[in-house]
């Protein structure tokens, strides 16, 4: 955490409100995006309890097992999460751009060009929070692998259609969020944390509602008073009045709440199953009662799985809520400008994977490959650096923590001095640049700067600095056309307010990995090698 | 109770005993004791526990109940997970684990499986196990696994009794098997609570360390204790003495089938005996005590507290606590300490990083003063500013992050 956050929530801590920590909006939101809300049950990895989805804020859908441990009920939960979730993940599929992009012929080196699909807009899913992705990444591990009753061996217990279809992209999508700066699947928490500072710790921003309540405390609480009520506060049941987001329940709601509400379920459950398979009546009664006794049974089961249904509803529908409040909160602040640019590599994400099951490929494996897994981390190490100037450039927030740590400078023009390059055959111009500013940057003598948001990319190269003065002079060493003199424009001017930093503006391209081909054994050998087929003899208890 | 090998044990069990009131004693488990090594600067958490006080029944009677608890689901799946590890004679157990210790798959020598007392007090089972320990310890032949012992380790002075799931003993050397309920998913687990289960198994191989110290000493006619050690992580050859990798025992993947992972734990072990050892010792912290402090609830019939909580409030206060906030996961006090942070002003309510960065300031206040002082006007010419002291570097870093602050947000505004 830097200095000025921390700032930011001390601030917070006065006002007993969250303080702005950016003033654009860093990551792309979706005119349509999905809230889902996940609930996992108790004790067990990966283990599905509920889930509220939906693009529309007021029609929430619920889906639910209603007994986690029993096989079936599970693989039907997920069959009807699928056949929620696909629909709206497909949907973006359609409409696609065409790309030009030229492409190299691997015999003859001949140049040829080629379009590439792009889709033009892709899906978001926003969750509650870090949680919740990683229950959504262990529902994709157990269930990306399972076999299906079209596949030629099924096994013993064939999974609906759909559901490896939702554990591949669930993965995909968990996978993306990795990435820094993605906006495929987003956490509500880590995107409020991104956007506000609040007058308490990390950790505690973990909570959705109390982040939330350090934006709109009742009248008369503090953010802090708001914040633990929504933490601890308990109804007369000992119920709390605002359940956690997930995706683990309150223990307390799964003692006295949804043990009973499950027994109850499955205790209708096998009345109606004993009824339908047993051949004889209940005792004192005839076989003409059977009607009236199943059409009872039938009604058991239908109010105990209303009751269920209306339970988990109740610890679902605030969290719910919430999401869209955060989302709403989030529409408040203009977007950033190199948001279009990153919200491309989402699309580019998704249009591959949408290609990848097309072609038929087989779903991820459990572990990456070496090679894999270093194209992965290289990617999310240019991803981060992108990121990171890119929002230093589209946020002077994000740049004051980039001077504040001595790696940029802003300032006033007080001089700019005409000086050429005569080395070469023809002089170049090289003008002299001097900055009055507060900064101090790390400015040694030689070191490379960075014209932050001009038209062009400006280069420069310190010549001094005069720190009782507060004058920075830089040398401008491009970005000033070709001719003799410097393009009109290209040049501050005196009076001017700019920004050098000492970090490059474009991430620098990383060597290149070898071709699967020439893959040395020591990183796993070329493609084929090794035995990659996935396990589908895996037990699911 | 065998503590009275100290001579002052007597008064100082009676003191607790004060403290503690008229509730029955908690005991310290190997849980709370990794948590009490994660925040060893807590006196107010080292003095509660030592004590035995039910931190729980306090934080209700101040009005901040912790709000932890384990789900019934959790808790039966855990139980039907170590229920089918003992099933045919610990088989499931056995298996994955002498594969893992490279030992015959069959042998003839039949497991045994002592009885440890489970219904005695926690001094009689630790005894108990002691003597089991020692049997087992003395024939290198034999296969001999203590289901749920009870060891004994000194913490802070005041003995605390912890339950390991089981310990296998083979060789003359004793492993520590833990038994957990978060699977190991294609090969790996949550380093998180990896992390968690290798603190708690160390502070058992130190329990395990110390009781065979003992036996050692006891055997020499010495006078026991713990012996010192040239490096933290030197080991003492005696008999009985525990392995430095423990054996983790979880579900496989999704399935209920266990798997067996080896920790090794020296760092941990270290870490732990440091931290234990660094411990303000109970003495000196009831001697700090005002006298008759006590965290009596004072039950009535009902055992519903009469103790106005206003007065076990001031009690409370009376031992000074570390508060961060992950306490709050860990502490059954960690919301009333919280609270008090906050009334106090503290920055220790933002977490320790933020208080390393703020240095000497303490306070929110200070800290916005700081800020605000050498930045009355952020619109004022730079030059005529006063340039920041370079003998208060945290207070300047902030006056020029907070003027920083002000530049980009004004701008953004207008």
């Amino acid at each position: 955490m830097s200095l000025l956050s921390t700032l930011a929530r001390l601030e917070a801590i006065r006002s007993g409100r969250a303080e702005p920590l950016a003033t654009v909006r860093h990551r792309h939101l979706s005119d349509r995006p999905m809230v889902v809300v996940p609930l996992a049950a108790a004790g067990e990895a990966g283990a599905p309890l509920a889930v509220l989805l939906g693009t529309d804020r007021a029609a929430p859908r619920l889906h639910l097992v209603p007994q986690p441990l029993n096989r079936t009920q599970r693989f039907d939960f997920l069959a009807r999460f699928a056949a929620e979730l696909l629909p709206y993940l497909e949907s973006f599929g359609a409409e696609v751009e065409q790309i030009e992009a030229s492409e190299k012929d691997p015999e003859t080196g001949e140049k040829t060009q080629v379009f590439r699909e792009l889709c033009a807009d892709a899906p978001q899913l926003i969750v509650p929070n870090p949680g919740s992705i990683r229950h959504l990444a262990l529902l994709g591990r157990s269930t990306r692998f399972r076999r299906t009753a079209e596949d030629a061996d099924p096994g013993p217990y064939p999974a609906p259609t759909r559901v490896p279809l939702l554990g591949r992209w669930l993965t995909h999508l968990t996978e993306r969020s990795q990435v820094p700066g993605s906006s495929l699947l987003l956490p509500m928490t880590g995107l409020l944390a991104r956007h506000w500072a609040t007058g308490q710790s990390h950790l505690e921003d973990q909570h959705l509602a109390a982040q939330l309540a350090w934006h709109s405390p009742p009248p008369g609480l503090t953010g802090a008073e708001a914040a633990e009520l929504a933490e601890t506060e308990r109804d007369a049941h000992g119920q709390l009045t605002h359940p956690p987001a997930g995706p683990a329940t309150d223990p307390r709601f799964d003692e006295l709440v949804l043990a009973g509400a499950i027994t109850r379920h499955d205790a209708a459950l096998v009345a109606l199953q004993h009824l339908t398979t047993a051949g004889q009546p209940a005792a004192g009664l005839t076989t003409a009662d059977r009607p009236a006794e199943r059409q009872r049974a039938e009604l058991l089961v239908k109010l105990a799985s209303e009751q269920l249904h209306a339970a988990l509803e109740s610890v679902l529908l605030p969290t719910w809520r919430d999401v869209w409040h955060g989302l709403d909160l989030l529409r408040t602040l203009p977007p950033a400008a190199h948001l279009a640019e990153r919200w491309e590599s989402d699309r580019w994400s998704y249009t591959g994977h949408r290609d990848r099951l097309a072609a038929g490929e087989p779903p991820q494996p459990k572990q990456d490959d070496a090679v894999t897994a270093a194209r992965k981390l290289a990617q999310r190490e240019r991803e981060q650096v992108r990121v990171d100037v890119q929002e230093a450039l589209d946020d002077p927030l994000v740049m004051a923590e980039r001077r504040l740590a001595g790696e940029a400078f802003t300032g006033v023009v007080t001089e700019v001095t005409p000086a050429y390059d005569t080395s070469g055959r023809s002089p170049k111009p090289r003008p002299l640049v001097t900055v009055r500013t507060e900064d101090r940057p790390h400015a040694d003598p030689g070191r490379e700067a960075h014209r932050a948001n001009g038209l062009a990319a400006q280069k420069a190269v310190i010549v001094g600095a005069d720190p009782a003065e507060g004058t920075i002079t830089v040398q401008v060493t491009s970005g000033m056309g070709r001719k003799k003199e410097p393009e009109p424009g290209s040049l501050p001017e005196p009076g001017d307010r700019i920004t050098f930093t000492l970090f490059e503006l474009t991430p620098r391209q990383s060597a290149p990995l070898p071709d699967p081909d020439d893959t040395p054994w020591t990183h796993g050998g070329p493609p084929g090698s090794a035995d990659h087929s996935p396990t589908a003899a895996e037990e699911w208890e | 109770m065998n503590v009275s090998h100290l001579g002052q044990a007597q008064p100082l069990a009676q003191r607790l005993a004060e403290l503690r009131g008229r509730a029955p004693q908690r005991s310290l488990d190997a849980r709370a004791l990794a948590a009490l090594a994660a925040n060893p600067g807590c006196r107010r958490r080292a003095l509660l526990d030592a004590a035995g006080v039910d931190k729980a029944a306090v934080a209700h009677r101040l009005g901040r109940p912790a709000p932890f608890g384990q789900s019934p689901f959790a808790i039966a799946r855990g139980n039907v997970f170590e229920y089918r590890l003992k099933e045919n004679g610990y088989a499931a157990l056995l298996e994955p684990l002498r594969r893992h210790l490279g030992l015959p798959e069959h042998t003839d020598t039949p497991l045994a499986v002592p009885d440890l007392l489970h219904r005695s007090s926690p001094a009689v089972r630790a005894g108990r196990t002691r003597v089991a320990l020692a049997e087992a310890a003395a024939d290198p032949a034999a296969w001999t696994l203590l289901d749920h012992p009870m060891l004994r380790l000194t913490v802070a002075g005041s003995p605390a009794y912890l339950e390991p799931d089981a310990v296998v003993v083979h060789g003359g050397r004793c492993t520590v098997v833990e038994i957990k309920s978060f699977p190991i998913l294609d090969g790996s687990a949550d380093p998180a609570k990896v992390g968690a289960a290798a603190r708690q198994a160390a502070v058992y191989v130190l329990a395990l360390q110390e009781t065979a110290a003992e036996e050692a000493g006891d055997k020499a006619g010495e006078e026991a204790g713990r012996p010192t050690l040239p490096s933290p992580y030197a080991v003492p050859d005696l008999p009985g003495s525990p392995e430095l990798t423990v054996l983790l025992v979880c579900p496989k993947d999704f399935t209920n089938r266990p798997t067996v992972a080896a920790v090794d734990i020296r760092r941990e072990l270290a870490t732990t005996r440091r931290q234990l050892a660094l411990m303000t010792r109970v003495d000196q912290l009831l001697g700090s005590l005002p006298a008759g402090t006590t965290f009596d609830l004072a039950p009535d019939e009902a055992g519903s507290p009469t103790r106005p909580s206003e007065e076990l409030a001031d009690a409370v206060e009376s031992v000074p606590a570390a508060y961060r906030p992950d306490c709050l996961s860990t502490c059954e006090l960690g919301f009333h300490c919280r609270a008090q942070a906050r009334c106090a002003d503290s920055v220790d309510q933002l977490g320790p990083g933020v208080r390393g960065e703020l240095g000497t300031i303490t306070t929110v206040t200070e800290a916005l003063k700081a800020a605000a002082d050498l930045n009355t006007d952020p619109t004022a010419d730079p030059t005529s500013e006063t340039r920041p002291t370079e003998t208060r570097p945290a207070e300047a870093r902030l006056a020029y992050a907070a003027a920083l602050r002000a530049e980009a947000l004004g701008r953004a505004a207008r």
